[in-house]
């Protein structure tokens, strides 16, 4: 349902534009896990969608988001509130991603599809798997670098635990 | 106190002849849990369901529950709404196992009993054995063994549900004007944008009573002060049902008067902090009203939310003594234009798990939760605004309605 019949097998074959987006997602990652958030906007677009879903809504075909950014300015926005206003126990996140596949192009971009599972670890030490799931991106180039246009985290759980403030 | 329902004593007996007080006992204690089970959620209280909007069409089905009990709501050929224990008569299994459908009848796949939506046994495989020998004995009637039956009443497209034969109507269990609220804000026909589900470390009543108590919204959520949004000095209130158990707390847009919050050194003040973009914030009024705020709780565990434009039930539902979870049904309406479901996306970011003004609720439970069960007699207090269940027109400043909580929780539990 994501494409998969119409990948495109040139892009397979394109190691160099497969080592530039396992790049950019690995940056991604980093990022998060590193609490350096305020990079995180300038890996998208100024006008990027960033929108975190459950499976569930996904699949329903619903469309809340738990997390809906409509422009790399809401994001940073939700960097702002959660280093300023909001009060949650310090959290850390690893992400490990895997099964990247760029799936076509789409007008001057490439439609990619991941997966990811994040480790959270709480200030005490303790650690648990914390949400799982895949990532559909939109990547574009803008000034020789590439962008997220558009990703969508699609999380299979349906329990959040406690709460989501980190950006997943 | 002994208990007067069956005999057994009480788990322990209420400190006080007040409810301004409560023992932390009654947030771990595993007894206390069994007993609300019987004496709140199979007892007198109307719980919610879903949304008839969830199940339109004949045969459309979800599950859920009432407290531990699991429940399955179901639309049947005639267009009637029914609920039953989604709990086999033959073994107990869970007949509906998956979370939502459109069946012709309910079947419970462990030995192909079969029921129709109504909860009537309507098959029982091998009934009359095989070859002769085996089967039901003649003296077993099917009408004796359906699935159990809840009481359902439906408002504005809200369905609840009761195991109480005496219980009143639900408008009745509310009283008139907090239905008026509840008709305030689903004003037309309901659309399901979306469900959010979060687990709380914490025993269900420490939510419950959170969303009653207006006293700590501008205090613990600062995105409100820090962005702007609301204010305390706002103007606005607290309205209690008679009986205390249900209330209304709102805030509306008019009367800001002289921001004196300030000066008593709330730390979320900063004027330094915008948002690079607000859309988020910007509100329609849709409702007739200037109410920016509308949170409304159903004793026990239902909240109807109205913040700026993003409307949704809130449904509590307890997983153990120490551990609840809490479903957002995020709504719209029918006739939502693009412009409107957009909006309401993204006003839904300030709400949920992941919500700019909600998220810590998920957490401050838990932290109630973890100091609370080093001492069961020790108590918190509740001093504001009173003793009792006095309302609070103008003021938000109030804990009256967490203390009607806990004066619903006491009459339901005869403690």
């Amino acid at each position: 349902m994501h494409g998969n019949l119409t990948v495109s097998h040139d892009l397979d074959a394109d190691l160099v534009l497969r080592a530039r987006v396992e790049a950019l997602c690995a940056a991604y990652a980093h990022v998060i896990d590193d609490d350096r958030l305020e990079e995180l906007p300038a890996l998208f677009t100024d006008d990027a969608l960033y929108r975190v879903q459950t499976r569930e809504n996904h699949e329903l075909g619903l469309p809340l988001a738990l997390m809906y950014c409509d422009g790399s300015a809401m994001l940073a926005d939700r960097v702002t509130a959660m280093r300023t206003a909001n009060i949650f126990e310090p959290h850390v996140y690893c992400h490990s991603t895997s099964a990247l596949r760029i799936l076509r192009r789409e007008g001057a971009g490439w439609r990619a599809r991941s997966n990811f599972s994040i480790i959270r670890t709480m200030s005490d030490g303790e650690s648990m798997v914390f949400a799982c799931g895949k990532y559909l991106d939109l990547i574009v180039e803008v000034d020789g670098a590439l962008r997220f246009r558009e990703r969508v985290a699609i999380l299979d759980l349906r329990r959040v635990d406690t709460l989501l403030v980190i950006p997943v | 106190m002994d208990d007067q329902q069956t005999g057994r004593p009480a788990p322990f007996a209420w400190p006080d002849a007040d409810v301004s007080s409560v023992p932390y006992g009654v947030y771990t204690d595993r007894d206390l849990y069994a007993l609300e089970q019987e004496r709140i959620f199979r007892g007198p209280t109307w719980n919610f369901l879903g949304l008839e909007a969830e199940i339109p069409n004949p045969g459309d089905f979800k599950t859920t529950f009432v407290g531990d009990a699991p429940i399955i709501l179901v639309r049947d050929a005639d267009g009637a709404v029914n609920a039953m224990v989604n709990r086999c008569a033959h073994k107990g299994a869970l007949v509906c196992f998956k979370p939502r459908g459109n069946v012709r009848e309910l079947t419970c796949v462990y030995h192909n009993w079969v029921y129709d939506l109504a909860g009537n046994l309507t098959g029982v495989a091998f009934k009359r054995g095989v070859g002769g020998k085996g089967g039901l004995r003649d003296d077993f009637d099917q009408k004796d063994h359906g699935l159990q039956r809840l009481r359902v009443d439906i408002h504005r497209g809200l369905v609840f549900g009761t195991f109480s034969a005496a219980m009143p109507a639900f408008a009745d269990y509310i009283g008139a004007e907090l239905i008026a609220s509840i008709d305030r804000v689903l004003i037309k026909p309901l659309r399901v944008l979306g469900y959010h589900s979060q687990i709380l470390p914490n025993n269900w009543k420490l939510y419950a009573e959170n969303n009653k108590d207006s006293y700590h919204a501008s205090l613990l959520h600062l995105f409100h002060n820090t962005f702007g949004v609301v204010r305390p000095t706002m103007g606005g209130g607290i309205k209690l049902s008679d009986s205390g158990w249900h209330h209304l707390s709102y805030t509306q847009r008019e009367a800001l008067a002289d921001d004196h919050i300030g000066k008593e050194k709330v730390r979320s003040m900063s004027e330094s902090y915008k948002l690079r973009d607000s859309t988020m914030m910007q509100h329609t009024l849709e409702l007739g009203d200037l109410v920016t705020n509308s949170i409304q709780t159903v004793f026990p565990t239902l909240v109807v939310q109205q913040i700026l434009n993003a409307l949704a039930v809130r449904q509590l539902i307890p997983r153990g003594v120490d551990r609840s979870e809490l479903i957002w049904t995020v709504l719209g309406f029918e006739d939502d234009d693009a412009d409107m479901a957009e909006l309401r996306l993204k006003v839904n970011n300030l709400v949920g798990p992941a919500g700019l003004i909600s998220m810590e609720d998920g957490c401050v439970g838990g932290w109630v939760q973890r100091a609370a069960k080093a001492d069961p007699t020790a108590r918190s207090i509740m001093p504001m605004g009173g003793r009792g269940i006095e309302p609070s027109q103008g003021s938000r400043v109030t804990e009256a309605a967490v203390r009607g909580f806990w004066k619903g929780w006491r009459e339901c539990m005869g403690i």
